[in-house]
């Protein structure tokens, strides 16, 4: 079953003092995610990412369009006490304790009682907190912060966790520490949904990622289908001092590296290659296909298709901004 | 979500309301109610014959419920929109919490400060009494019912703060909610100047007078420091009309704060 299923939600708020002007978060987004995925949602600051989290969690209200979650209506209030979120960079009630705030979102989150304050603190301990936990808010660091976040986050068992900028603030231990968490809901078969910029967090834990840009969803995909896009070249590394001439009319771009050289040629140059190196009696270690990076297909789709520059420049002509 | 639960979910959220005033030192207004209260007994106790116990009351009384509807303004307007300035709302309405029975259990939790803080001032007021008149009468019973109707105005001003708040700035919100408070204290008044106002602006005057809350019957403090007795008939409309007033005011809140994007 799918999880999350968005339906064409669109966001557009009023912009302007005197000349209300409709500005577009979000155009009609069409999205699954099945049940015990990690999906990444990639996109720069100011994308629509967190809006299409505040749209899932009620706190705005689409301007058209809708979702089901785990099943059930976006609307519908059961759905809220299977979901955890952690907004982004979280603040919470600074006059009270690590415990008694977990104690007070146990309590609405209809934690039974019994049971409450052992739960409270394992998830106290489990996000590292358990020395501080007597200590009020306001005396917390940022990153303490986001720890608690991440406590309230999954304090109820929830099936379905929305994470916005999780690792946003940390330093690489807290990072660390709050991939290994996500992998830990994985492993307890947790559907995962977070949003980040960083895309080595992405790489390094999602099934599939979403990308978007300028309120607009411009590809999704799993990882490895992303990045297996050939570009047409070819890398070979081979034992040499030099980098043989034959191989240099063929085209390649070749670095030394000590005993090595690492040369990129087009593909269909690849028999000639293999000829020169046999030819000068080089010794080849490799051979791969050139395939994109993560990173590579993300500015790639952040750049506007000729399609989209003709939407916006239509939007711009009815008023209606990104 | 079942109804036991929904109470209970208000309930948690008005402790939290509560907890937040009291560490927040909300409280403290009670030193300084403390030292003007006893101040003024031992002052009156050394100038004044027989109307000690006027004095008392009048002053303690007023200053009851000007510290009470300063706490409820200042705190009332912030109720729901620092929560949405610092986002701590984001937290809690991602729970099984409906908008609703946010807006009610905040307001519960600081019409419950006000209670607490009131029960805590009417204790120093009946001190300082005992300071200067040496025992209780039959007709202190009366004070009791001046101290009720002040809770009841803290009501109807805790929901009038919340309802402005719910579509203005906090600083608009103490100034709109300050105004009625004072207008609302005339309300008497303006409804013998409606009476004699003819035409249209006899509607006008009309409609205002109604309209506006009315804190003058809720008012009593003068003939209770007189000892006059308070009639049953005015405890029971004061209560329902207090009660319908606040009721309408929070509904308006809670109907435009559901609507309300939390951007």
């Amino acid at each position: 079953m799918a999880a999350i299923e968005i339906l064409d939600l669109e966001k557009c708020y009023l912009v302007g003092f005197w000349r209300k002007r409709r500005k577009l978060a979000l155009r009609p987004l069409r999205l699954t995610i099945e049940e015990g995925e990690v999906f990444g949602f990639l996109g720069p600051n100011g994308a629509g990412k967190t809006t299409t989290l505040k749209l899932l969690m009620g706190l705005v209200f689409p301007t058209a369009g809708s979702a089901r979650i785990l099943g059930m209506d976006m609307d519908d209030p059961r759905v809220k006490s299977q979901i955890g979120f952690l907004p982004e960079q979280p603040y919470f009630y600074d006059h009270l304790s690590a415990r008694e705030l977990l104690n007070y979102f146990g309590q609405l989150s209809g934690v039974p009682a019994k049971g409450r304050s052992a739960r409270v603190e394992q998830m106290l301990a489990r996000v590292g907190l358990s020395d501080s936990a007597g200590m009020q808010l306001r005396k917390f660091s940022k990153g303490m912060l986001q720890r608690v976040g991440l406590a309230q986050a999954i304090l109820h068992d929830p099936k379905l966790v929305f994470l916005d900028e999780p690792m946003s603030g940390l330093d690489p231990m807290g990072r660390r520490e709050v991939r290994d968490l996500i992998q830990q809901l994985r492993h307890e078969g947790k559907t995962v949904f977070f949003s980040t910029h960083i895309l080595s967090d992405a790489e390094a834990l999602c099934d599939r990622v979403g990308i978007i840009h300028q309120g607009e969803l411009r590809g999704v995909g799993a990882i490895a289908e992303l990045t297996s896009e050939r570009q047409g070249k070819i890398e070979i590394i081979f034992h040499a001092q030099k980098v043989p001439a034959g191989l240099t009319s063929l085209g390649a771009e070749a670095r030394v590296s000590g005993d090595m050289v690492n040369a990129v040629l087009p593909e269909e140059q690849q028999d000639a290659a293999l000829e020169v190196l046999r030819r000068d009696g080089l010794k080849l270690i490799s051979l791969t296909p050139v395939r994109s990076s993560l990173e590579e297909y993300y500015i790639q789709k952040l750049r506007p298709t000729d399609v989209q520059r003709e939407v916006r420049q239509e939007d711009d002509r009815k008023g209606v901004g990104v | 979500m079942n109804s036991g639960g929904m109470n209970s979910r208000i309930g948690y959220i008005a402790f939290n309301t509560f907890r937040e005033a009291v560490r927040d030192r909300v409280l403290y207004n009670l030193i300084a109610f403390a030292l003007l209260l006893s101040g003024a007994a031992i002052l009156v106790g050394e100038i004044s014959i027989d109307i000690e116990r006027l004095v008392v009351v009048n002053l303690g009384l007023t200053a009851v419920s000007l510290f009470g509807v300063v706490i409820a303004i200042f705190i009332g307007i912030g109720l729901v929109s620092k929560e949405i300035d610092k986002r701590t709302l984001y937290t809690v309405l991602s729970r099984p919490v409906r908008r609703w029975e946010f807006v009610v259990g905040k307001f519960f939790g600081l019409t419950g400060t006000l209670v607490v803080n009131t029960f805590l001032m009417a204790i120093g007021v009946f001190l300082a009494l005992l300071y200067v008149a040496h025992k209780f009468e039959k007709m202190d019973v009366w004070v009791l019912v001046a101290l009720y109707f002040i809770v009841l105005q803290f009501l109807i001003v805790c929901a009038l703060a919340l309802f402005f708040s719910s579509f203005s700035t906090p600083l608009m919100s103490a100034v709109f909610s300050f105004a009625l408070f004072v207008i609302g204290s005339l309300a008497e008044d303006l409804r013998g100047f409606a009476r004699i106002t003819h035409g249209v602006g006899g509607w006008v005057a009309t409609a205002i007078a109604y309209l506006v809350p009315n804190f003058s019957a809720l008012n009593v403090i003068s003939q209770v420091a007189h000892g006059d007795p308070v009639p049953g008939r005015l405890i029971l409309y004061n209560t329902v009309y207090a009660l319908l007033y606040s009721a309408m005011a929070i509904s308006g809140a809670v109907l435009i704060f559901q609507r309300r994007n939390l951007k």
